[in-house]
Order: C-alpha cells, then sequence, then structure tokens
C-alpha cells in the first residue's frame, strides 16, 4: 500500500512528524513563563493585573511590550490539539507507512460510502425489480430514471441522444451488432463487449484485390461503388464471410455487423471500407457489472430497449 | 481627554520592588459579576433582545406555501426563504447579504462605535438572558458574590441548581432551534418526541446548545476580549467624531465621596467614587480610565451614573455618549456632533451601502429569473453526418425549475442559415427541479463552412395565455467538419 520508494523515507516522515509535535509542545512549555517586570511596586494583596507589566521587550526605542495574560484555558486548548494529534496518529495513518489501528485508507472509506449510498437508494430500484423490460418502458418514473443513469454512464461514448458516435453504435435504430432483445442489451450492458475484427490485408491479397473487395461491400447495401470493381471483389468476400455472413448479413454471435442495410459504424465511404479491411477494428464496449448495480442495470436495459421500440 | 491630563505613562525604568520576575504568561480570569442595571439604554438592549429573539425563534414555525416558510436543505442544496428558493447558483446573493451586513457595520461602527457589539451581538444577547436567568437563582452582584463565597448549602445548591437548570434549558431550546432551520422544525419536533433524532441532527443540537451555554454563561466577556476579530477592527474604525462611551473628566475629576464634598475641603468634582460603573461593566473595566478595547459600548455605566446624578442632584451625562472631538473642544452640544455626522466617510459608506442594497434587491426580484438553463455540447464527438448528408449536433440541455410549480418550456435556436431542432422543443420539470435532455441540431449539408460557430438557444416558460414568461438566452457552439 505504501507510496514510499524506500524505508528511508517512512521513517524519516514519521520522525518529521514526531519532532513536530515534541517542538509544538517545547514551544507551549516556553512562552507559557516569562519574565515580566511590574510597571510599579505591588501594594499589598494587590491583583498584579492593576499594574500591568512589561515582558521586557522594546522596539524602536519606545515600543514595549505589555504583558497581557491570555487565560489559563487558552493554553489547554493548545494541550488538547497535542494529545489530539497523538491520538490520531495511533488511530490513523500519519507515521509514515504505519496503517494506524483502525486501518483507514480513502479506498475502504470510499467503498463505505458508496455501500451506504447503494442501500439509500435500493428502496428506489427495489419497487421497479419486479416489472418487466415492457413495463419498465412503459413506466414514466423508471424511464426518467433511466434517462439519468443513460446520461451519467454512457453518452460520453454512444451521445446523449443515444444516437452514437463513429465506432459508437447508434441505439436508437433497431440495427444491433449482438442482438437488441432485453436479455441481450442486458448482457451487453453487464458483461460489456469487444467487437474485433481483424486486419485482412494479407488474407485478401493485393491492395487492388481490397479496394475491389470494398467496392463489393459497398455494393452489398446499394452504398455506391463501382459495379466492374464490385464484380471482381465478390470472390474475396469469401474471407469476410466467416463473420460477416455469405450474404454479408452479419452474425450476432460474434457481433459482426451487417453489411448489407447501409449502416456505416465506422464511416461511410470507400476509404473508410478499405481502411476497416486493412487495419482491422476494435470497438470496445466496457462491462458495466460492479460499476453500476443490478437493479440499474435493469432500468438501463429497459431504457436502451425502449429507445427502439418505442410505444406508438 | 487627551489634553486635559497627562497621557499615562508606563515608566520603564524598575524601582526596587518592581524587579523582573519570572511568572506565567497565562492567567486565569477574574469571575465578574456585572450588576443588573435599568435606564434608557438597558431598555433599548433589551428591545433588541426581543426583536432579534422573536425573530430567532420564532421563524422556523412559520409556514407558507404548506412548509416551513424559512428552511436551508442542506442535502437537496436548496434554500426556502418565504417564496424564495434559492439554489446553490445564486450563491452570489449570499455574498450579496454579507458586504451589506459588513459595510453597515462600518457604517454603524463610524457614526456611533461598537453599536452591534453592545446591544444587538447574539453574545451581548445571550449573555443578557443567561444573567437574567442568573440573577433570578441567585439574586444581584452583591448577592451573588456572597453565594460564591459561602459554603455549600442545601440553599447555595438549590439556587446553582435552578440557574443551571434554566441554562441548559434555554441552552438546548437554542440548539433545538438552530438545527430547526436545517430539518424542518416540526419533523424535528416528532423526532424528539419518538426519540428518533438522527446522529447529526442530535450532534448539532448538543453542540450548539453547548456553545450557547459556555459562552453565555461562562465565556461572555473572554469572547469579545480575547477572541472576537470584529471587535479589533471596530475599534480600527473609530475616529475623532464617532460616538463614543466617555467620562467626562473635567467635571468629574477629583473623584471625591459626597459626604467629604459637602464639608466643602476643596472644589471637588461629579464623581462620587460609587464605583458602579465599574460593577454595571460586563467586561469589568473602569470607563473612568478613557476609551478601552475592552468597552464594548453596552452603556450600562451611562444608565447608572445617570441614576447617581440624579440622586445627589447634579445633571445628567457624567458618562455618556460623546466624540473625542467634542470632550477635546468641551463642547456639548448635540447638534455639532451632529453636524459632523456629513463627514466623507460616513457618507462614503452610505452611498454605497444604499447602491448596493438596491442592486442586490432589484437582481434578486427583477433579473433573477425562475428557471435557469445550462448547455453542453457533447464531448464524445465534433459532428455526424446523418441521413441527406445533413450535419448534427448533439447537446444535453439541463433545466432547473427553480419555482414550486411544474413548469413546462419551450426552446428553440438560431444563429445559422437552416439551423433547425430536430429533437423535442418542449420539456417539462416538475417542482424545484431539474432535468436534462439530448438536444440535437442540425444543418443542411455544406449551409456553412467548416469550424466552428455561435449559436443561441432560446428557452422561454410556457405560461397562460396573455402572461409572460420568462426567458433564458444561452451561447453553445456548433461545429462543422471539414
Amino acid at each position: 500500500m505504501s507510496d514510499f520508494v524506500s524505508d528511508f523515507w517512512s521513517y524519516y516522515v514519521g520522525i518529521a512528524v514526531i519532532l513536530s509535535i515534541v517542538a509544538c509542545a517545547w514551544l507551549l512549555w516556553v512562552m507559557s513563563r516569562g519574565k515580566t517586570t511590574p510597571n510599579r511596586p505591588l501594594k499589598e494583596g494587590e491583583d498584579p493585573r492593576l499594574a500591568v507589566g512589561t515582558t521586557g521587550h522594546v522596539w524602536d526605542e519606545t515600543l514595549e511590550e505589555l504583558n497581557n495574560p491570555l487565560p489559563g484555558w487558552w493554553a489547554g486548548l493548545f494541550i488538547i490539539t497535542i494529545v489530539f494529534s497523538l491520538v490520531y496518529l495511533v488511530f490513523y495513518p500519519g507515521l509514515g507507512s504505519f496503517q494506524g489501528q483502525f486501518g483507514w485508507t480513502s479506498v475502504k472509506q470510499y467503498e463505505a460510502e458508496k455501500q451506504a449510498t447503494d442501500a439509500a437508494v435500493a428502496p428506489l430500484y427495489a419497487k421497479f425489480a419486479s416489472l418487466t423490460t415492457e413495463q419498465l418502458a412503459a413506466n414514466p418514473d423508471a424511464m426518467a430514471v433511466g434517462e439519468r443513469l443513460f446520461l451519467n454512464n454512457c453518452a460520453q461514448c454512444h451521445g446523449s441522444d443515444a444516437r452514437g458516435n463513429k465506432g459508437f453504435p447508434n441505439l436508437t435504430d433497431n440495427d444491433w451488432l449482438y442482438g437488441g432483445t432485453p436479455e441481450k442489451i442486458h448482457e451487453t450492458i453487464t458483461k460489456g463487449r469487444n467487437g474485433v475484427m481483424p486486419s485482412m490485408a494479407a488474407a485478401v491479397g493485393s491492395a487492388d484485390d481490397v479496394t475491389n473487395l470494398a467496392n463489393y461491400v459497398l455494393s452489398l447495401s446499394q452504398s455506391g461503388g463501382d459495379p466492374l470493381k464490385a464484380n471482381l471483389g465478390r470472390e474475396k468476400f469469401v474471407v469476410c464471410a466467416a463473420c460477416h455472413g455469405p450474404e454479408g448479413k452479419g452474425n450476432q454471435a460474434v457481433g459482426a455487423p451487417n453489411l448489407t442495410d447501409g449502416i456505416w459504424l465506422y464511416g461511410f465511404g470507400l476509404d473508410k471500407v478499405i481502411a476497416a479491411i486493412n487495419g482491422g477494428h476494435n470497438g470496445m464496449m466496457p462491462a458495466q457489472e460492479g460499476k453500476l448495480s443490478a437493479g440499474q442495470i435493469n432500468i438501463l436495459s429497459a431504457y436502451v430497449w425502449h429507445l427502439s421500440n418505442k410505444a406508438p | 481627554m487627551a489634553n486635559d491630563k497627562e497621557p499615562k505613562v508606563i515608566p520603564i525604568e524598575a524601582s526596587a520592588a518592581a524587579t523582573p520576575q519570572q511568572t506565567s504568561l497565562y492567567e486565569s480570569q477574574p469571575k465578574i459579576y456585572p450588576r443588573s442595571v435599568k435606564g434608557r439604554f438597558a431598555t433599548w438592549r433589551w428591545v433588541f433582545v426581543w426583536i432579534t429573539q422573536i425573530v430567532f425563534y420564532g421563524l422556523p414555525w412559520m409556514s407558507w406555501n404548506d412548509r416551513q416558510a424559512v428552511v436551508f436543505d442542506l442535502a437537496a442544496r436548496k434554500f426556502y426563504l418565504f417564496g424564495l428558493v434559492l439554489w446553490p447558483q445564486d450563491f452570489i446573493y449570499l455574498t450579496g447579504l454579507l458586504i451589506v451586513c459588513a459595510l453597515s457595520l462600518f457604517l454603524f461602527t463610524a457614526v456611533a462605535g461598537r453599536l452591534w457589539c453592545g446591544y444587538a451581538c447574539p453574545q451581548t444577547v445571550y449573555t443578557e438572558l443567561f444573567l437574567w436567568i442568573e440573577k433570578f437563582f441567585e439574586g444581584d452582584r452583591q448577592a451573588r458574590i456572597k453565594l460564591d463565597a459561602a459554603p455549600w448549602s442545601l440553599r447555595k445548591l438549590a439556587r446553582k441548581g435552578g440557574k443551571q437548570l434554566g441554562w441548559i434549558g434555554l441552552s438546548l431550546w437554542t440548539g433545538y432551534t438552530f438545527v430547526g432551520y436545517f430539518t424542518p422544525i416540526r419533523v424535528l419536533a416528532s423526532e424528539l418526541a419518538a426519540f428518533s433524532l438522527g446522529p447529526w441532527e442530535t450532534f448539532w443540537v448538543l453542540f450548539y446548545g453547548f456553545a450557547t451555554y459556555s459562552n453565555a454563561g461562562y465565556l461572555r466577556e473572554q469572547i469579545c476580549k480575547l477572541m472576537c476579530p470584529y471587535a479589533r477592527f471596530q475599534g480600527a474604525m473609530f475616529d475623532k467624531d464617532t460616538l463614543i462611551i466617555t467620562y467626562d473628566q473635567v467635571r468629574g475629576e477629583p473623584r471625591r465621596p459626597r459626604a467629604r464634598k459637602q464639608e466643602g475641603l476643596a472644589p471637588a468634582g461629579d464623581c462620587v467614587e460609587c464605583s458602579l460603573c465599574v460593577q454595571v461593566c460586563p467586561t469589568g473595566i473602569d470607563i473612568r480610565d478613557g476609551l478601552q478595547v475592552g468597552c464594548i459600548g453596552c452603556a450600562a455605566c451611562i444608565d447608572v451614573c445617570d441614576t447617581v446624578m440624579d440622586k445627589i442632584g447634579s445633571p445628567r451625562g457624567l458618562i455618556r455618549y460623546s466624540t473625542e472631538r467634542a470632550m477635546a473642544e468641551r463642547s456639548n452640544s448635540t447638534l455639532s456632533i451632529l453636524r459632523r455626522l456629513m463627514r466623507p466617510r460616513v457618507m462614503l459608506y452610505s452611498i454605497i451601502l444604499v447602491l448596493l442594497s438596491s442592486a442586490l434587491m432589484f437582481s434578486l426580484i427583477w433579473l433573477r429569473k425562475p428557471f435557469k438553463a445550462d448547455i453542453i455540447r457533447d464531448r464524445g464527438a465534433l459532428a455526424r453526418v446523418v441521413e441527406r448528408g445533413y450535419v448534427e449536433n448533439t447537446y444535453t440541455l439541463r433545466l432547473m425549475n427553480t419555482t414550486e410549480q411544474a413548469q413546462r418550456y419551450h426552446f428553440d435556436v438560431s444563429g445559422l442559415p437552416g439551423l433547425s431542432l430536430t429533437s423535442e422543443a418542449d420539456i417539462s420539470v416538475p417542482a424545484t427541479d431539474s432535468r436534462a435532455v439530448a438536444v440535437r441540431l442540425q444543418v443542411p449539408p455544406d449551409s456553412v463552412p467548416p469550424g466552428s460557430h455561435a449559436i443561441k438557444f432560446h428557452i422561454r416558460a410556457i405560461v397562460p395565455d396573455g402572461q409572460k414568461g420568462a426567458e433564458i438566452e444561452e451561447r453553445a457552439a456548433f461545429l462543422m467538419p471539414m
């Protein structure tokens, strides 16, 4: 746990802390007594405060420091701070890498606070726990919660309107890489996804072959491209068919996109398709399990499902 | 004062008996037994005690719109002040209020010294209340001194015990009221009755109660003399024309007991050395030594000296509110003192105070919008090209409804040719709540050059026909890709 590069620094910090506290105590002791001179002889039984003394310090010829004693409890407050610091150092980390009797760490405190918050919001999610995805989607309260969860946890990549960005799928168009059933969406959010398309350049062949193949891929969705080159590229599509299927309809089991629907996750156009064949793609959706609670994922799945299954 | 008498000189040379000696630089403070006092200024102080305490103890019990009129909901970060709901975004008003308070303090101090300390400061007010309880159980100054010196007896126990009960009761009620500003006080009452007070509420009731008890019961003048920063800077704001509590040395000296005065031994001053001015002083100073840092300006010595002057048939005002200049010039005319009020610093403080307070009120009442809006462009992508080559930018619009009714808002955008909103243009937000919605804007392909373009959101509260809804304009940027 210790961030010190060597034991030396741990001892160095520990000793510096102890010395500072001792120095404070010493200073307090030294400064609690001093030589003072009453400004006149005291009468019998007279309160010495009436003859305000000086400490003997004189500056600028005539500027004297008068002795105006502080009340004793003031010194008591200083003593309390010293005692407090010592007690603190026994229970909490402060002396180098010594962890303290309570074993406190900021990580543990964070986890305790997170648990407390989870426990506090649990009743909110509990009332939705028994509802199906369809019921949740029809429940405005649940969808309001879902909207907030989406904006806080998903919008960074998928956009605050869930319509995605280049490399991050649009969640509103009912086009699914891994399936759009409530169960599949739940699985995607919980476990995350890693959609890998390897570089196919070597398997396809020459640069011309790649260009031909790219034209063919474009033709699958009537997205333009040179029909002549597309024809030449058709036979090269067998290396793609393993994942994207012989007709290019994709395969949700491995997250291979449908190439025939005109939806281009990594951008539209010949250049983009060539780049995909040559360089491959690596789409990463991080697992939300552990970050979000089961209740939150439940509502979030329903929210995402409802984006493309809105009631008419 | 200064030119009437030789300035006080502390001899530097030590006499035989006054040799330097090793002493403790801490010393327990002598207990002060302020004698109770009646009079004009004491009445004023009680007026302020009543006003401030009726407000403090009463305000949390007032209702407004079916909720507590004044409550600061820290957990929800909403601050209810009668019809007003302030959000953390309105922090500037608190800043303004504090500046107005500080300026008022400057103004009052320049005009009449430590008015705040003497009449309205909580330390003074609670000490006054605690002294009243003390007097009720233990009697006035002499009786208290005697009681403290007496050995413990049933009578002493009863009197001290009664006082403690009164003090602790008032302290706990004060702590309870204080927490009642943060947790609705009626909820607090039922929690208290059911012994289900939360740990933090319990802590704050006890802590604030303890602070009241120790400050007003025991620390008293030590707070003013040793801790209070305002006490120190107020002293620095005095000038020669500031009204201060002064002892008229020319009239008072030499001090003689009345009896000797009548014997006509020597010409004598009006001060009969009854020491009442010292006995009533809550900070234990002798005002006849002149203005000093311990004087909180409570005027108790004026009240008590006036009663003595009445008894001995001398005119009132041996100790009175006057200014350093009036004393030096031996001018007793109130008019000349009042005329000196119109001096630059007083005028300046007044003008700034009036301007600032009106600006604050104007801003709060007329300029403050009943809702707030924030527009954040999506960070994930610059822009996306959608159907027909239209270019789309996405934003999050956060609307905060600061009113206590659910409200619908309509918004549109301007700033680019062909700029249009493709998501919903109406949002409803529940009462005192906020909501974020995704907003999509589009422009036709190639309609604007690549780069960032300034655009504007116009957000309007939808109100019944014939009324004018509040409107907010927010700036944003539309990015056009290469």
